[in-house]
């Protein structure tokens, strides 16, 4: 739920996705919530010795198959679009980072009811 | 709802959630502790801040279905707030009852 | 059995209070982020730790507290887990709640 490069809780979240599935558990879904969205914006560009977060993310969950969901109402009042959403409301650009998809609310609760723990990375 | 509203959108989003989870027939409980009872102050006027009316967003939780509103009894007291400064009907908890609540989860959104 | 994780100050935020203002019998505590600084030993956040420390089990997160310099002065009814541990204590618990 935090903002990556102003909270913590974006690397700390990586960190423990990073060792649950390295020790074998599996993780049903991330839902980017909040101020959480920004993991999902491709044009982050961190100076080089800093880490790049939306690409940690999409290396760590293209290599073990997890699904990425960015919450849609959040992150379009916070400006991450995908193509289509931005054809919809006439914008220019799009920056959403593959495999992070926009969806609704409904995924966070899809998730809760479908996984054993629900673990907040909060802001 | 452990946080204020307007200041910052957590309130305003995780009613968001909460709505969600109703829309999906979850079972849920809702509790408001520490400043997260200021939402629940009647009177809101959000006109000159332009911001969404929580007082009105949680009048329509019972349409969704949300009819218990739980809330930490010595919150309120520390804020000299009384349930009649309330906007809707609550039932208040005590610190022993809200730890209870707790373990009775199976998950737990904090907003 | 809840896992409450706290990554807020207890100097700044009210998170940590509160938070053990509510726990239950064998509930456990992690601390993580700027939440470690409760940990630091003879402070009065370290007192109430040990307070608890016959019915709550207490945990940090080591890489945090290394960052800030202050790994060598955790109050000893702390333990200390790296993230392979703190995935453990998620699994371990029935739910888990994040205070912040």
């Amino acid at each position: 739920m935090g903002s990556p490069y102003s909270t913590q809780s974006v690397e700390t979240g990586y960190r423990f996705s990073e060792a649950a599935l390295s020790s074998g558990h599996q993780i049903y879904r991330i839902f980017f919530y909040h101020d959480g969205v920004h993991c999902a914006n491709s044009l982050s560009t961190p100076p080089q010795d800093e880490d790049n977060l939306p690409e940690l993310w999409q290396q760590l969950t293209t290599q073990y198959h997890v699904d990425v969901v960015v919450c849609v109402a959040s992150a379009l009042k916070r400006g991450i679009l995908d193509q289509k959403e931005a054809e919809r409301f006439d914008k220019d650009h799009f920056n959403l980072t593959e495999p992070f998809e926009l969806s609704g609310l409904g995924q966070l609760i899809d998730a809760s009811a479908h996984s054993d723990r629900v673990i907040t990375f909060a802001s | 709802m452990r946080h204020a509203p307007y200041g910052r959108s957590l309130a305003r989003e995780g009613l968001d959630a909460l709505m969600a989870s109703a829309v999906f027939d979850q079972d849920l409980s809702l509790l408001f502790i520490n400043d997260g009872v200021f939402q629940l102050k009647e009177s809101q006027n959000t006109e000159s801040i332009r911001q969404k009316n929580l007082e009105k967003m949680l009048a329509a939780l019972s349409l969704y279905g949300v009819n218990d509103i739980l809330v930490d009894q010595q919150a309120l007291e520390q804020r000299q707030l009384s349930v009649e400064d309330l906007s809707l009907p609550v039932i208040t908890l005590s610190a022993t009852e809200i730890a209870d609540l707790f373990q009775q989860q199976h998950v737990i959104f904090q907003f | 059995m809840v896992l409450n994780i706290i990554n807020k100050s207890p100097f700044s935020h009210s998170a940590f209070s509160e938070c053990l203002a509510v726990l239950g019998d064998n509930d456990r505590v992690l601390l993580i982020e700027d939440g470690v600084y409760a940990a630091q030993a003879d402070t009065e956040y370290a007192k109430t730790i040990t307070a608890l420390a016959g019915n709550n089990q207490f945990y940090i997160l080591q890489a945090d507290a290394q960052a800030r310099g202050i790994a060598d002065r955790i109050n000893h009814d702390v333990q200390a887990v790296d993230y392979t541990q703190f995935v453990e204590l998620t699994t371990v618990c029935n739910v888990v709640h994040s205070w912040y």
